[in-house]
């Protein structure tokens, strides 16, 4: 341990602690792993951000369908490039967090599958939702005969107002009679 | 610790600089505070109360970064003339009542100038600690307040969040002035505003709590929660009154502990979890949770105070060895049979002696014996209730397939999965149960041949019964085989005669699920419908060998309770043979003493029970483990080993890895459940069994698992959440309690073994208790409230209650029905409504345009009006 393994201050730490799910070794635990990522000149600055290229890099997204959807999601940048601040990266890791709110949790799930960001779930983003689900190659894909029946069943089911999208009080409502969302919707690092 | 003093110490500097800022900006706060207090004091309402919050906010910011510029003196005397003219512009209303107080406050505030400047001659790192007079070098002083301050933190959960001074003493000086000034003030204030106050405050609490809940992100909710704390803090710690104050800090503080321990023990519990298989693990963590209250029941109120405070073990017959048993008692073979010494301890259900009080203490052991036993399957009763009511709010109402598809879209990635092998499993079983689903969907709209589907259900039905009923009897056979080897005498047997029950129990439950899996895809089910029906039959299996064994065990006690008769009546000539012989032989010596080893005993029946149960469980954890060593580990060592110099590929091929059976398991754990409750009253020692056993399952599962296990192709959800297997659960349990108390309400228990030795039944010694350690007016009312005409009305109630329930139950559902057809019909009128409001509004416009151009050629010249024609005719035509 250097001087450059933690620059959490006390105070800092605590708020942190109160503000998201997470334990004082998890924080500390984020911040050692995020400062990993940080280039040497940015150590010492408070908000530096970590590109999407770099996060995505973590072997806890790495394999994950949504990774550059996440990002995106938390990120608080400008420049809506997908980067992150430490804050920004706690509260990712809050919300995949053990103790996250169902509601919390499926407030960002659907916020990672509007791809559009409109604020609701149309057909091309449940397309795009399922692509994402069965892979990139190409023999697992979905005709477009069973794309379009699959995505016809999911509104049927979700869509409780029949506006032929999926809003986010009729996801939370779907996902919250799920029996393993909350088991599943989580990160750790 | 001494990490976080090392990380302090590099810290230091940097904490120095945001301290210094702080302290001021703390300060800063205060006095705003104080301005905004009488300014809602003048207007006697909340109104405009967030406005002023983050007016305060931004005041405070700015003002701080001036400050932070301006050198020291500067500040302090700039902050008298503030502090001043906050005191003007508050009190313009209420002057008269002030004076006092503010006098008082500004000479308080001065102090604390004072002080400020004090620390800032002693040089610009020194700061704080200075009541002290440490005089340490500063690297060194440093650490040490680094840590002070850790200790005071602990001390003052208070000041964790507020302050973050390197400050020791003067914190505590600045906490106790503050609250002094608040004091003063409050006790100007009215009841109402008092009230007003409790409730801003709660308010803010309330925020504080959920803020971690709000999707915000991390800045705008640092903001908030310093804004709310600080609001807080200022005003909680006086609310109270004198000492309740104390308390009241101290109770924040003790909540706020157990707060972050909960937090802690459950980060804790759930600790290693493999995604698929987690609900698995859940269950059996929920499972061990349960057994750890048994087994603090059990050996918290029996073993232990009758091993501590009853007779020792050798002082009366049924705490010895008998004579005959004398010389193998302690040979391992016979102690793994739960024999010999074991079979004479605490352990089982025949060493307890029925002397009514025991110790010092004047335990009522017999008492505390039948109570726990009552306890214990209450205990699991209300859990398991308690356990499915909870499960079945938290689905909602009822129907499970609702959201099939949706689920499936939105719920079956799992984020924990880390590598790209098991992504592209995961990604391969999706896109299947996506093909599967939509195959399904269009199935169930056209029907194949109906017959031919239900005559192969049928069939299989019927094999399975015949299965069902072929284990049953040998299972039958078994014992009744088993007791002839007993009566021969167990070593004249080799050992498979004598653990045939147990292995053969075991290995049917092993072999008899593959068959049933075999048969099951006769049927042709939805997979779904298939695991239930599948896990249904092996619970059928498992009952059905429960109960036989059970039926066995019956026949069993019949005849020891024959065989004691026959011993009841060959002591009675043996005690008359022996007195008879003393007193013909020398009427004067002393009565003669026999050793306890050697009086002539009954069969226990109770403890015999008890040494099944418990061999039951450990030939059942053994099969269990060995399969796990030898069908998993074994098999996936070969196939990862062999496959190098293998002619197919065994990895994909044929043997390949086992799969993880989530559900199997669970029944597994069901059952063994079951026979700890059945048998744990004969035998206290089986929940100590079953807490062990869970507790290595936990782990040679998880690492079997881990190293050696596939995940399953279709996943069955097993946690708690699943009311399937709770409802199963339940059904054991009643199922394994109806011969426990069958035994104990109808058999009379064994005449000199056990805690209830020498009574009629078991349950007597509850009359016993009522009438000699209650005053007798108890057990009057005690008789009439179990008198059957109070007993039957009361249970009529029970039953109308329920009804009543089920019933609101009912139309509550129909009324969600309701709603969401509701809810449909209204947005179709909105959607059509707001169509109709946006072509309304295309008209205006249309219109105000079209006027406007008339307008205007009216006023242009001519030369424009054949383009506006044009305009006008387009416009008309897009109408």
């Amino acid at each position: 341990m250097g001087t450059t393994a933690s620059q959490l201050s006390k105070e800092s730490l605590s708020e942190y602690q109160e503000l998201t799910f997470l334990t004082k070794q998890e924080i500390l635990l984020a911040h050692k792993r995020f400062t990993e990522l940080l280039e040497k000149h940015e150590k010492d600055q408070i908000d530096a951000r970590v590109p999407m290229g770099k996060i995505i890099t973590l072997p806890e997204l790495k394999s994950n369908p949504f990774k550059e959807r996440i990002c995106r999601v938390f990120s608080t940048s400008e420049q809506k490039d997908g980067s992150l601040t430490f804050e920004d990266f706690l509260d990712l890791l809050s919300a995949f967090s053990d103790s996250a709110t169902l509601e919390i949790k499926s407030h960002y799930a659907f916020r990672i599958f509007d791809f559009d960001d409109d604020g609701t779930l149309d057909c091309a983003d449940l397309e795009k939702l399922v692509n994402c689900l069965t892979g990139e190659t190409n023999d697992a894909k979905l005709s477009s005969t069973e794309m379009k029946q699959l995505i016809s069943n999911i509104l049927e089911e979700s869509d409780i107002d029949k506006d032929g999208t999926v809003n986010l009080s009729e996801f939370q409502h779907v996902i919250s009679r799920s029996p393993d969302f909350v088991s599943s919707f989580k990160i750790v690092l | 610790m001494s990490t976080a003093g090392e990380q302090d110490a590099g810290l230091s500097l940097q904490e120095e600089h945001e301290s210094k800022t702080h302290r001021t900006k703390r300060r800063d706060g205060d006095r705003q505070k104080k301005k905004r207090r009488n300014e809602r004091r003048k207007g006697g309402t909340r109104a405009g109360e967030g406005e002023e919050d983050l007016q305060a906010v931004s005041e405070k910011r700015e003002r701080s970064k001036r400050k932070r510029a301006k050198s020291k003196q500067e500040t302090s005397r700039r902050e008298n003339n503030e502090e001043e003219e906050a005191q003007l512009t508050g009190g313009k209303g209420t002057k008269a009542r002030k004076d006092i107080r503010n006098e008082k406050t500004r000479r308080m505030e001065k102090e604390e100038v004072r002080e400020v400047e004090e620390n800032v001659d002693k040089g610009k790192k020194k700061q704080g600690s200075t009541k002290k007079g440490e005089k340490k070098e500063d690297g060194g002083k440093q650490l040490v307040k680094g840590k002070a301050r850790e200790v005071k933190k602990k001390k003052h959960k208070k000041a964790e969040t507020r302050y973050s001074e390197p400050e020791t003493s003067e914190e505590d000086d600045d906490e106790e002035e503050d609250n002094d000034k608040d004091v003063v003030r409050l006790e100007c204030l009215s009841p109402e505003e008092l009230e007003k106050l409790k409730e801003a405050v709660d308010e803010r609490k309330k925020l504080i709590q959920s803020l971690r809940g709000k999707p915000w992100a991390m800045k705008k909710k640092l903001v908030t929660l310093r804004e709310s704390q600080e609001f807080v803090e200022k005003y909680e710690g006086a609310l109270g009154k004198g000492k309740g104050r104390k308390l009241y800090a101290y109770k924040v503080l003790m909540t706020k502990k157990w707060m972050k321990f909960q937090r802690d023990f459950e980060n804790f519990k759930t600790g290693c979890s493999i995604v698929t298989v987690a609900s698995y693990f859940l269950f059996l963590r929920w499972m061990y949770g349960i057994n750890m209250i048994l087994f603090g029941l059990t050996f918290g109120l029996v073993m232990v105070p009758e091993a501590l405070m009853g007779r020792p073990y050798g002082s009366m017959p049924r705490k010895t060895v008998p004579r005959a048993e004398e010389a193998s008692a302690m040979d391992f073979a016979v102690l793994w049979d739960f024999g010999g010494y074991a079979q004479y301890s605490v352990l089982f259900y025949g060493y307890y002696n029925n002397q009514r009080t025991v110790g010092w203490l004047k335990f009522r052991m017999p008492l505390s014996y039948f109570l726990v036993g009552v306890g214990t399957v209450a205990y699991s009763y209300m859990v398991v209730i308690r356990t499915m009511a909870r499960n079945a709010n938290e689905s909602g109402v009822g129907d499970d397939n609702s959201f099939n598809f949706s689920w499936k879209m939105f719920t079956s990635w799992d984020y924990l999965i880390g590598n790209a092998e098991t992504a592209d499993n995961k990604f391969a079983s999706i896109t299947t149960s996506f093909k599967e689903a939509i195959l399904e969907e269009q199935e169930s709209h056209k029907d194949d041949n109906i017959h031919l589907t239900r005559f192969l259900r049928v069939l299989a039905n019927f094999l399975v019964l015949c299965c069902l009923a072929g284990s049953g009897y040998l299972i039958y056979f078994v014992v009744r085989r088993s007791q002839k080897f007993a009566l021969d005498g167990l070593e004249n047997h080799t050992w498979w005669e004598r653990n045939e029950v147990n292995m053969v129990m075991s290995l049917l439950g092993m072999f008899c699920p593959m068959l049933f899996d075999v048969i099951s895809t006769l049927e042709n089910y939805h997979p779904r419908v298939a695991l239930q029906w599948q896990l249904g039959r092996i619970f059928a299996l498992f009952l059905g060998n429960l109960y036989t064994f059970i039926i066995a065990l019956m026949d069993e006690i019949n005849l020891k309770r024959k065989e004691e008769k026959i011993v009841k009546f060959n002591i009675t000539t043996w005690e008359a043979s022996l007195y008879n012989g003393t007193v013909s032989e020398n009427s004067t010596a002393s009565p003669v003493t026999i050793h306890p080893a050697d009086v002539p005993r009954g069969p226990c029946w109770e403890t015999m029970v008890g040494q099944e149960f418990v061999r039951l469980i450990i030939s059942d954890t053994m099969t269990t483990y060995i399969t796990l060593l030898i069908g998993d580990f074994l098999r996936a060592v070969l196939v990862r080993f062999l496959n190098y110099c293998w002619c197919w590929d065994l990895e994909a091929g044929f043997p390949s890895y086992s799969e993880f059976d989530v559900s199997g398991n669970v029944l597994g754990l069901i059952f063994n459940q079951g026979m700890i409750w059945m048998g744990s009253f004969y035998a206290p020692c089986l929940p100590a069994l079953n807490v062990i056993r869970l507790h290595v399952s936990m782990y040679l599962q998880c690492w079997a698992v881990m190293c050696c296990n596939v995940p399953q192709e279709r996943v069955f959800k097993a946690s708690g959440s699943n009311n399937f297997y709770m409802a199963m659960l339940l059904v054991i349990l009643f199922l394994s309690t109806l011969p426990a108390i069958y035994t104990i309400v109808s058999i009379p228990p064994s005449f000199d073994c056990g805690p209830f030795s020498g009574k009629n039944r078991m349950f007597d010694v509850i009359h016993e208790t009522l009438e000699s350690d209650f005053p007798p007016w108890f057990s009057k009312v005690f008789s009439y409230a179990s008198n059957p005409g109070l007993v039957l009305p009361f249970i009529l109630l029970m039953v109308l209650a329920i009804y009543y329930l089920q019933s609101t139950s009912k139309s509550y559902r129909e009324a969600n029905v309701e709603l969401k057809k509701k809810l449909q019909m209204q947005n179709e009128e909105n959607k059509r409504k707001n169509k109709r409001a946006a072509l309304k509004a295309q008209m205006d416009l249309e219109e105000a345009r079209m006027t406007a151009q008339e307008q205007q050629r009216n006023n242009n010249a001519s030369v424009q009006d054949q383009e506006s024609g044009s305009l006008n005719s387009n416009i008309n035509k897009e109408y």
